[in-house]
């Protein structure tokens, strides 16, 4: 234990943040711009991720198991998000035969 | 306890009626329980000492946490209000008793009568605004199933009109609360507040907002021609008889009482709007084809006479005004009754197309003519009581309001006589010749109410003696305020 | 006696109940001897404290029944006065009340609402006693107000008949404005002497100067109401139309009793227009002017009831004269003998009318003289009285009231006896045209002419006995009386004779000229009459007829009817409607409803943002997250 957090101290907190505002932008970009839900999906477990990563890094840096627990939760959460997401997904696809959110328009006014 | 037992024996009354649900039986439950809260009442009268202040006091812990405490207390303010509303609910009932089978409507009733006896004794502002918004569900349950064609709309007007109103109140207790020492709700911790006056009249107008659309005072009267016109008779009594005499306490007990400055700043505005109204209405109401929107008319002119008597607070006006909401009470019931029968019975609301019902229905013109006659004040009637003290009242506060609110005496005298021609008097048509005098139960309202207008217009004074000392009492405390600033 | 001057009020009132309540039960019979003695009990009653008074030496007396309202230091007792001005109303209420009761169940005989008619007479009696026996404004006003309902229920007897019950309900509206002024006279004696009591009003009015601004406005407001009540400029059009009533209900509300109402409300109240004169001055010319265009209205009238009717309008306008020039005995003697003779002349016609099978135009009639002879002679003596012969009662209270005028004015005096002239004309005209030529109407009528029953023609017979001999009770000191009424009245006038003191009487010899010269005028127009209608039997045009300029107006009663509807009836119902269709619907319920309308046009807008297309939603998310990313780092 020791060692992994030295290991992780050894490198700046600040490129943990950069890498961390990099995938999450990342994700942001993948959400606003692909039409794909299958890829929009994956780009919000990108941001989630990223956030993961960053609250690991503080807890490292802190001392503080807080955070990796947070991490935690959020896996669990996301595990739990994906099962409901594909599902909604699979069940998109079968009536309409497609995956793209802007066929999905008819929930408005 | 006594308070308790009073707002629990409707309470009680409407959820019997409820359960027995369409049973035919469902509506003498309704009588009886409304019965026994008139009894009630009765026995509280009696042990009412009109000098003794505040009694029957309850003040129990109920959200302690935020200062919610269930206070509540009945002085001669206060009582005779509780006696207009246990006593004009059996004869609302019984008018109901032709049309209404349901449970569930006078359940509703019952239970609007528990949120109408809260509003009259609560001394402790949450518990008010609890009363005050539990009246108005009921009754617009009342209104949104068996109102006439219009109803839905009409009815969402009014509830949001005086939800509307609601609000600003309510914005106003939680400023006022904010700023009590000790942070309760407690009626005397507001009394003893020294806000300053410009507080002071953002508070009257926050308060007058509410109390102004419930009246209704011009120009917030819109919402009540139609209301009164679509609901089920029994509604409009309610609304009429009842409901509207809780924006006009409110403005004794807590509008200017809590804002003494700002009625002082902004009470002659009120008085006027208050004036405008009386002759307003009473002019709209001269060429008014239906009857029902007629009388609505008529009603917002005479309440508007009320509420003027009120802002000029002085000891004439307000025992008038007191008295006036009785009389009023008695006489709108009384009138709307009689119109349900016509209506009924002819099949329409238009007065062209009535007439002649005076020949064969004496019985029907006789107790017409006699609340009519309450309405347009003749002297031996309940209503010329409350409008010679009212008028009496408004004239010591300026000349010339009391000459524009006294035209009231003239115009009221103009729609109601020719409402009457045209309804009772000449010839009779195809609708009317065969029209059926009154049969029992009719008779038994309409005798109880004319009754009390002879009654009370003869000898006035047990009833004003009930309600001066807490009038007086009241306007000290006011002028004590203004005097100390 | 006088402490049960409540029984007096009180047994009208159980007549009231018992025939109101009973009125399908009793028989005609039983209704008519339960309705007339109510008021013959009141009548007897009336008399003892009549006696009574006169023996006693204290001259007014207070009678408490009970405390009506007391609210703070307002104290309104429920009490009566009982004073000479209340005593001789008394008698002349339940006397003529008593008389017309029994004619009534002669006249309304064949009525279906006989004992609704007898109910509505004893109320009627009732409120009047209410009104001549309260102690203060205040019960005088209960009065005052239940006389008007009762008149509306009676003009509006036959209500089946539109005009009728239009008729009635005018009436009620136009005295309804009158006591509005009324009240207000009230309310402003209330806050100037801080009592409506007249025991504790009158003193203090009395110590204020003469001319006082309050009481300039006091009086003017209570002559409004006393307008109102008693048919003056510019309320009068309401009594013509209440002919619409039974005769009997004309001859007892609408002459006798209820209409001269406003004179002995100015009577009682005397100390206050006395000091006053600005609105004695007033009433003066209103009481004048309104004799005259009465009197010039009835010229022209052939309905012998309408032609009465303008005649009590055109007696009240002189009655006021009197009270304008001061002449508060003079005016009060005129209602004592106006009672009489012109309940008299009412009656008469009744009879007329009655024989007549309900026909009510003079052109129909004609030599009805000996058909009718007890008809004909008393209405001969009624209407000689109302002409101003000696010594019949007219001459002696008419020359009172003008010779006050011409102490006053000399030209209010010429005015007065022209319209006494005119007086002399109309009536003699209508006698004329009633009993004297040939018969006119139908031959059907004709056959049918009776005299009425003894029920109708015994009170015909005492009023005319009254009316010859009513004037002997205020004999002038020029002629060689003592003015009984004059001293039996002086009590309730101390104040004013106070302070007006002594004033220099007219000398004798012009006191006789002005007599000669009022029983000249009187004379000539009766010579006048006679020459057109007898002579030359004249008889009035049919309404179809072209009329000249002047005849058209007086026929059609100045235009004052049409005149009040455009400027007042018809206005008010545009402005009605424009303030409901327009300012209400439009403009406020508008606005409030603009308010909803708007909020759902907002809604409608914006929904608008909701596409359904979800990249977009994520856009505007992030949009929203980066803003406040911003404001937080700006901020905190």
């Amino acid at each position: 234990m020791e060692n992994i957090t030295q290991a992780i101290q050894g490198i700046p907190l600040n490129h943990y943040i950069l890498l961390s505002a990099i995938i999450f932008a990342i994700g942001v970009m993948g959400v606003l711009i692909r039409r794909n839900a299958i890829v929009i999906f994956m780009s919000v477990e990108l941001m989630l991720n990223a956030v993961n990563l960053l609250l690991t890094a503080f807890s490292a840096y802190r001392g503080d198991a807080a955070g990796q627990v947070f991490v935690f939760f959020i896996m669990a959460l996301a595990a739990a998000e994906v099962a409901v997401g594909l599902a909604i997904i699979v069940m998109v696809y079968r009536n309409t035969s497609s995956v793209d959110i802007n066929v999905l328009n008819k929930l408005k006014w | 306890m006594d308070i308790l037992l009073l707002l629990l024996l409707p309470i009680a009354g409407a959820a019997i009626t409820a359960i027995m649900g369409s049973s035919p039986k469902a509506k003498y439950a309704a009588l009886a329980s409304s019965l026994i809260s008139l009894a009630y009442a009765i026995c509280l009268v009696a042990r009412f000492q009109p000098e003794a202040g505040t009694q029957f006091l309850v003040n129990q812990p109920w959200l302690t946490s935020i200062g919610i405490n269930f206070k509540a207390g009945i002085d001669g303010i206060s009582l005779l209000l509780v006696l207009l509303t246990n006593g004009l609910l059996p004869l609302i009932v019984l008018a109901g008793f032709k049309q209404h089978q349901s449970g569930a409507f006078y359940g509703l009733m019952l239970f609007m009568q528990a949120g109408l006896l809260t509003v009259f004794t609560a001394l402790d502002a949450f518990l008010f605004y609890v009363g005050w918004e539990a009246a108005l569900i009921p009754i617009y349950f009342i209104c949104a199933l068996w109102g006439g064609e219009n109803r839905i709309k009409v009815n969402l007007k009014f509830f949001v009109y005086t939800i509307f109103g609601s609000l600003f109140m309510l914005l106003a207790i939680i400023y006022l609360h904010l700023q009590t020492p000790g942070k309760t709700y407690d009626i005397q911790d507001f009394y003893a507040l020294n806000l300053d006056a410009t507080t002071q009249g953002w508070i009257f107008w926050a308060f007058f907002l509410a109390f102004a659309i419930k009246m209704p005072v011009f120009p917030f009267h819109t919402w009540q021609p139609d209301t009164y016109t679509e609901a089920p008779t029994a509604g409009t009594m309610l609304l009429s008889g009842i409901m509207l005499k809780m924006g006009i306490y409110g403005v004794i007990r807590w509008l200017i009482p809590v804002a003494p400055l700002g009625f002082s700043q902004w009470g002659q505005t009120a008085l006027i709007l208050s004036i405008i109204g009386v002759v307003y209405a009473a002019v709209i109401a001269f060429t008014q084809k239906d009857v029902k929107r007629l009388v609505a008319y008529s009603s917002i002119s005479h309440v508007g006479l009320i509420s003027a008597g009120i802002f000029v607070w002085n000891v004439q006006g307000l025992q008038g005004a007191m008295i006036q909401m009785l009389n009023h009470g008695i006489n709108v019931v009384g009138m709307f009754f009689v119109l349900d029968i016509i209506i009924r019975r002819v099949g329409t609301r238009e007065i062209a197309s009535m007439g002649g019902i005076a020949k064969s229905a004496p019985q029907l013109a006789i107790t017409f003519l006699i609340i009519l006659l309450g309405t347009v004040a003749l002297p031996l009637t309940n209503g010329f009581i409350g409008e010679f003290l009212l008028l009496m009242g408004i004239y010591q506060y300026n000349l010339w309001l009391a000459v524009v609110a006294g035209l009231t005496i003239i115009f009221g005298a103009v729609y109601m006589l020719r409402m009457y021609q045209q309804v009772m008097l000449g010839e009779a048509n195809k609708a009317t010749e065969k029209f059926a005098d009154l049969d029992f139960t009719e008779k038994g309202v309409l005798y109880i109410i004319c009754a009390l207008v002879i009654l009370i217009g003869v000898y006035p004074q047990p009833i004003l003696n009930i309600s001066e000392p807490a009038v007086s009492q009241l306007i000290e405390v006011v002028n004590a305020k203004l005097l100390a600033r | 006696m006088i402490n049960l001057v409540y029984l007096v009020p009180v047994f009208p009132l159980i007549g009231f109940l018992i025939n109101g309540l009973g009125r399908n039960v009793w028989s005609k019979t039983l209704v008519s001897w339960i309705g007339s003695l109510a008021i013959l009990l009141s009548f007897g009653l009336s008399l003892g404290i009549f006696f009574e008074l006169q023996a006693a030496t204290q001259k007014s007396f207070l009678v408490p029944i009970f405390d009506w309202i007391s609210v703070g230091s307002l104290h309104i007792p429920f009490s009566f006065l009982v004073d000479p001005l209340s005593a001789i109303m008394l008698l002349i209420v339940t006397g003529i009340g008593f008389l017309i009761h029994v004619y009534s169940s002669g006249y309304m005989h064949e009525d279906a609402g006989f004992a609704k008619f007898f109910a509505y007479l004893n109320l009627f009696i009732f409120f009047m006693l209410l009104l001549v026996l309260g102690s203060n404004y205040v019960v005088m006003f209960i009065g005052w107000e239940g006389v008007g309902l009762c008149s509306y229920l009676l003009i509006g007897f036959w209500f089946t008949n539109g005009n009728y019950a239009s008729a009635a309900k005018k009436a009620f509206v136009i005295n309804r404005i009158g006591d509005l002024g009324f009240l207000l006279g009230v309310f402003l004696i209330y806050s100037t002497f801080g009592s409506v009591e007249f025991a504790q009003v009158f003193p203090q009015a009395a110590l204020m100067a003469p001319g006082n601004a309050t009481l300039a406005l006091i009086t003017i407001l209570l002559f409004i109401g006393a307008t109102g009540k008693s048919a003056q400029l510019p309320l009068f059009t309401w009594l013509p139309d209440a002919m619409a009533g039974p005769t009997p209900v004309s001859a007892l509300i609408h002459a006798a009793t209820m209409v001269t109402a406003g004179i002995y409300m100015i009577t009682r109240s005397n100390i206050l227009f006395t000091l006053a004169p600005f609105t004695t001055e007033i009433i003066a010319v209103v009481g004048l002017a309104t004799a005259i265009v009465a009197a010039l209205i009835a010229l022209t009238q052939n309905d012998i009831k309408k032609v009465l009717a303008y005649s009590t309008v055109s007696q009240l306008g002189y009655m006021f004269l009197g009270l304008g020039v001061g002449a508060y005995t003079g005016a009060f003697f005129h209602v004592i003998t106006h009672a009489f003779f012109k309940a008299l002349l009412f009656l008469g016609a009744g009879s007329v009318i009655h024989a007549m099978h309900h026909e009510q135009d003079m052109r129909s009639m004609g030599g009805l003289r000996q058909k009718l002879p007890i008809t004909f002679l008393t209405m001969l003596t009624g209407t000689i009285a109302i002409s101003g012969l000696p010594p019949f009662s007219g001459f002696f209270s008419k020359d009172e009231i003008l010779a006050h005028a011409y102490e006053h004015s000399p030209i209010l005096w010429a005015i007065g006896v022209a319209g006494a002239m005119l007086t002399a004309f109309y009536m003699f005209r209508m006698l004329f045209l009633t009993f004297f030529g040939t018969f006119r109407g139908t031959k059907d009528q004709e056959k049918h002419l009776h005299e009425s029953p003894a029920s109708m023609t015994i009170p015909l017979v005492v009023l005319a006995i009254l009316s010859i001999v009513g004037g002997f009770i205020g004999v002038p000191e020029v002629l060689g009386g003592h003015h009984w009424l004059a001293q039996f009245l002086s009590p309730v006038l101390a104040y004013t004779n106070a302070v007006a003191g002594e004033t220099i009487p007219l000398d004798h010899a012009t006191e006789y000229l002005l007599m000669c010269i009022s029983v000249g005028a009187a004379l000539i127009s009766i010579a006048v009459a006679y020459v057109i209608y007898i002579s030359r039997k004249a008889v009035p045009a049919a309404d179809t007829e072209e009329r000249s300029f002047l005849s058209n107006l007086s026929y059609h009663k100045f235009y004052i009817d049409e005149l009040y509807s455009a400027i007042i009836t018809r206005p008010l119902d545009i402005i009605s409607q424009f303030f409901f269709k327009v300012v209400d619907k439009l403009g406020i319920d508008g606005l409030v409803n603009g308010i909803g309308t708007s909020a759902k046009e907002a809604s409608k807008t914006l929904r608008l943002i909701q596409t359904g297309n979800v990249g977009f939603y994520i856009f505007m998310m992030v949009l929203g997250i980066v803003a406040l990313l911003i404001y937080g780092f700006y901020h905190i």
